[in-house]
């Protein structure tokens, strides 16, 4: 495999591992507020107590997420230099605001949430969960800020480096000039300039207007849609765990407690998310056709476009290998994606002419001849498939997105009913019992549609880094080799396993023991220290 | 100033605010080692257990603000340094994993093979960073586009070792005082005897490099000559500085030694600075190709942006790390909630 393939492989599988802990740290940290809102206006021991226990809980998940994402942001530049120098004017940016403006206070009062139960009052105690969700969300704001600029980039322009003279002569930065004086320049290039393989090095995105760099087509939309993703992750991650002290009849006071927040948070966030998803939805059908015709395994350009259900998408090849086209069968509902895509649900029959772009037409001819300067309609159409997203790959994750997305928002409505109607504490019966236990499936489900939606997001975004402006492959470090990248993916594998079967053994442990009650029960002062234990018992 | 500069010394006081605080949490690890007994290792541990996390903070900042500011140093560092880097990056994630499961268990085994990881992996992790400070300063082979095509084997050069092992023995003298100060009773004591060796051993590593550095970094001759009377006098205020340290725990102002060690660190810092600007990384033997702080750097509009961005943040997070180091202060007392 190729520097190109392997360093992908890396990203995928460094951003993938890490991005199972931030949702949830995201989520549980409203919890968390709400937890301790409750404790300080009502005074009552079970908030506190209940508090701590998801507090433990959310402490573990962080030290992961934060061990797991200091690679995120060195890695732009060991795999990725020629991408860094090319964007850093405007993409390193978001990174260091994260840094400055989240990280900073989320670890920073992540001290006083975990350590400082005896040393502040619960009132301070109280600001310091909130400032810590705050950080988790500006965390998520300032990723998603620079994720979203590669999606759409925008308040940029390309410029290239020039030798310039005293006399105003322009000469590219190879030229030698021999003895005649220079200064090196950056000259600005027209704004439907098509990067070539041969301008890396000389040639960057030099930013206009951070406004609308940070504020871009897509950013709003996707900060919309993950962040409340990360919100259905954390509240079933609670409604789980509660469920099951419900099914144990363990802990049943607390148990009661925090599936209503979790429920409650759960049903909400389910809720917007159909929202916030049609507008991304129908962003991406504004910004980023060609993703979303792979998305749906859209061939055709026309009006009257289907949505698809469940079924299969497949390449069809030529005699040589090549792709030429694609194969879909799929159960399909007639007319639904073009009155998605207008967003006019008012008039559905006007609405169903809504033309949708299909792959045969995309990328533009415009983008291609840009790129391929003095190539003939033929070998547009032949060249046409190798800038496609991998439509195959993409129609499964995004439709398994979509089916755990349905199957969530059922449950958390269902939920809210039983609880309603008082069914839901009714734990002796089988069916009671039975959504309880597919309760406890909800977080993997929730945790997998993240991920699916993720590889949809950034997979759709090839064979481009930055959405029609840089190719991946011209964006790999290049002194960096194969067997380099291959060796570093084997050692995160390997730390990824240790780490991730540490924390799963670790996660149940903690469950097991669930919240300690504040009143009676083991002691929850001072352990003895003669208890090699530490945290055995009493936590 | 222009802005290239001032974020020469803000990308700066990011990189020294993470040498000075991790580097008393990266020089725990191997001391932890050293005594025997859980409780004791519980309680240094404990003496960074609230605020590591928030240290480490500051080296992810840093590398964002040197993506952000030189975009260009950054990808040539980061790429020629690849295995260099992902060697430290596996020891900053099993440190970190080490501190967070070791307390999970009560076991014995379990706890020492933590405790193996947390000192291998912090005293890795320092090794590193000397090393990699340690090529910026003897140059490394630059191409015309900034690339480094070295290798592992090319970094691991004497002079870059010597660097690394200076700032192993940095932070293992600046560990040692912090938790002095955190600490009472035998275990201090036993703490207060370590630093009559960490600290020396401290003071001839920083000698040695000096007298290294003029003598073997000939490429550094014109600047150190031009810049003499302020390297001179940092040299001298650094080593000062140092020999106060005993005098200091002589005299039981816990404070004022560990005080000293954070300005020890600030003074390194600001001699490679010194030595450096306006170079962020130097080419040999290509000098022309060295990256600075102009042909390194994003534009000015980028960089004016970053400026107001850092003037807000940066007193903000001093305001409130400031006020976490203060709720915590004291020495250590081990509760549930602790390591």
């Amino acid at each position: 495999m190729n520097v190109e393939t392997l360093s992908r492989i890396q990203f995928a599988l460094t951003i993938s591992f890490h991005f199972v802990f931030p949702p949830m740290t995201i989520g549980l940290g409203l919890v968390l507020v709400v937890l301790q809102t409750l404790r300080v206006r009502t005074g009552n021991p079970l908030y506190l107590d209940l508090a701590r226990f998801w507090t433990r809980v959310f402490g573990l998940i962080f030290a992961i997420g934060v061990a797991t994402g200091i690679p995120m942001e060195f890695q732009f530049g060991t795999n990725w230099a020629s991408y860094a120098r090319f964007v850093g004017d405007i993409f390193g940016s978001p990174l260091a605001i994260e840094g400055l403006y989240a990280f900073f206070m989320e670890s920073g009062f992540l001290a006083l949430l975990l350590f400082g139960w005896d040393r502040i009052g619960p009132r301070m105690h109280l600001f310091s969960t909130c400032m810590v969700a705050l950080g988790a969300h500006f965390s998520a704001i300032w990723i998603l800020v620079a994720n979203s600029w590669m999606q759409t980039p925008a308040g940029y322009h390309l410029a290239r480096m020039m030798k310039v003279t005293a006399d105003g002569g322009q000469f590219p930065v190879a030229t030698d000039l021999g003895a005649v004086p220079f200064e090196l320049r950056e000259i600005r290039l027209p704004p439907d300039y098509v990067v070539q393989p041969e301008d890396l090095g000389h040639v960057r995105a030099v930013v206009d207007n951070f406004r609308e760099a940070i504020l871009n087509p897509s950013t709003l939309d996707r900060l919309a849609h993950t962040v409340i993703g990360c919100w259905i992750t954390g509240a079933f991650v609670v409604v789980a765990i509660s469920a099951w002290w419900c099914l144990r009849g363990r802990h049943p006071e607390h148990a009661r407690i925090s599936l209503k927040i979790g429920v409650v948070l759960a049903t909400v966030a389910c809720v917007l998310q159909w929202i916030a998803a049609d507008s991304t939805a129908r962003g991406v059908a504004r910004n980023q056709p060609t993703k979303l015709a792979a998305m749906e395994g859209l061939a055709t350009t026309g009006p009257d476009a289907s949505l698809g259900l469940v079924g299969w998408v497949s390449w069809r090849r030529d005699a040589s290998g090549e792709i030429t086209g694609i194969e879909e069968r799929s159960l399909r509902i007639p007319g639904m994606l073009s009155v998605l895509v207008s967003g006019d649900f008012l008039h559905p029959l006007r609405a169903r002419d809504t033309v949708v772009t299909g792959l045969q037409d995309l990328p533009s001819d415009a983008l291609l001849r840009a790129r391929h300067p003095g190539a003939s309609d033929a070998e547009i159409a032949r060249l046409r498939p190798r800038y496609w997203p991998n439509a195959p790959v993409l129609f499964q994750t995004y439709h398994l997105m979509i089916a755990l997305g349905s199957v969530l928002t059922g449950q958390a409505l269902l939920a809210c009913l039983w609880w309603r109607t008082g069914r839901l504490w009714a734990v002796e019966r089988p069916e009671v019992r039975w959504f309880l236990i597919s309760l406890l499936a909800a977080p993997l489900m929730a945790q997998l549609a993240l991920q699916a939606g993720w590889f949809t997001a950034e997979m759709g975004r090839q064979p481009w880094v930055v959405y029609e402006v840089l190719k991946t492959g011209d964006a790999v470090s290049p002194v960096v080799r194969a067997p380099q990248v291959l060796t570093s993916i084997l050692l995160f594998l390997a730390i990824y396993a240790v780490l991730s079967i540490l924390f799963v053994t670790l996660l149940l442990k903690k469950i097991r023991e669930g919240p300690v009650p504040s009143g009676g029960g083991p002691p929850t002062g001072p352990l003895p220290l003669s208890h090699r234990s530490g945290r055995q018992t009493g936590i | 100033m222009d802005l290239n500069t001032i974020w020469f010394v803000l990308v700066g006081v990011l990189l020294t605010g993470y040498a000075v605080l991790d580097g008393f949490d990266l020089g725990t690890g191997p001391l932890l080692w050293c005594v025997p007994d859980d409780r004791d290792r519980r309680i240094l541990l404990n003496a960074i257990g609230p605020i590591w996390n928030g240290n480490e903070v500051w080296l992810v900042t840093g590398g964002g603000a040197l993506f952000a500011a030189f975009p260009n140093v950054y990808a040539s560092v980061f790429s020629g340094f690849y295995d260099a880097f992902m060697l430290l990056l596996f020891a900053l994630i099993f440190r970190a994993a080490a501190i967070e499961f070791r307390s999970q268990r009560p076991g014995r085994r379990w706890r020492r093979f933590w405790d193996a990881a947390f000192a291998v992996s912090s005293v890795t992790s320092a090794l590193l960073i000397g090393v990699a400070v340690g090529n910026l300063v003897w140059g490394i082979s630059l191409d015309a586009t900034g690339n480094f095509d070295g290798g592992l084997i090319a970094l691991l050069h004497p002079y870059a070792l010597l660097v690394g092992l200076t700032t192993v023995a940095l932070m293992v003298m600046h560990g040692n005082l912090y938790l002095i100060l955190k600490t009472e009773g035998e275990l201090q004591e036993r703490l207060r005897e370590w630093a009559q060796r960490t600290v020396p051993a401290y003071l001839a590593c920083f000698l040695v490099l000096n007298v290294t550095t003029v003598l073997t970094c000939l490429h550094l001759r014109e600047v150190l000559v031009q810049r003499m009377p302020y390297l001179s006098l940092l040299m001298a205020a650094s080593i000062l500085i140092t020999l106060g340290i005993p005098r200091a725990l002589r005299r039981g102002r816990e404070g004022s030694a560990f005080l000293a060690s954070c300005l020890s660190i600030v003074s390194l810092m600001l001699l490679f600075g010194a030595t450096m600007y306006p170079n962020l990384v130097i080419s040999r033997p290509d000098a022309a190709n060295s990256l600075n702080i102009h042909n390194g750097a994003a534009t000015a509009k980028s960089l004016n942006f970053m400026f107001y961005v850092a003037l807000v943040g940066v007193p903000i997070v001093l305001a409130y790390t400031a006020s976490i180091y203060y709720v915590f202060r004291g020495k250590v007392v081990l509760t549930e909630e602790s390591y």
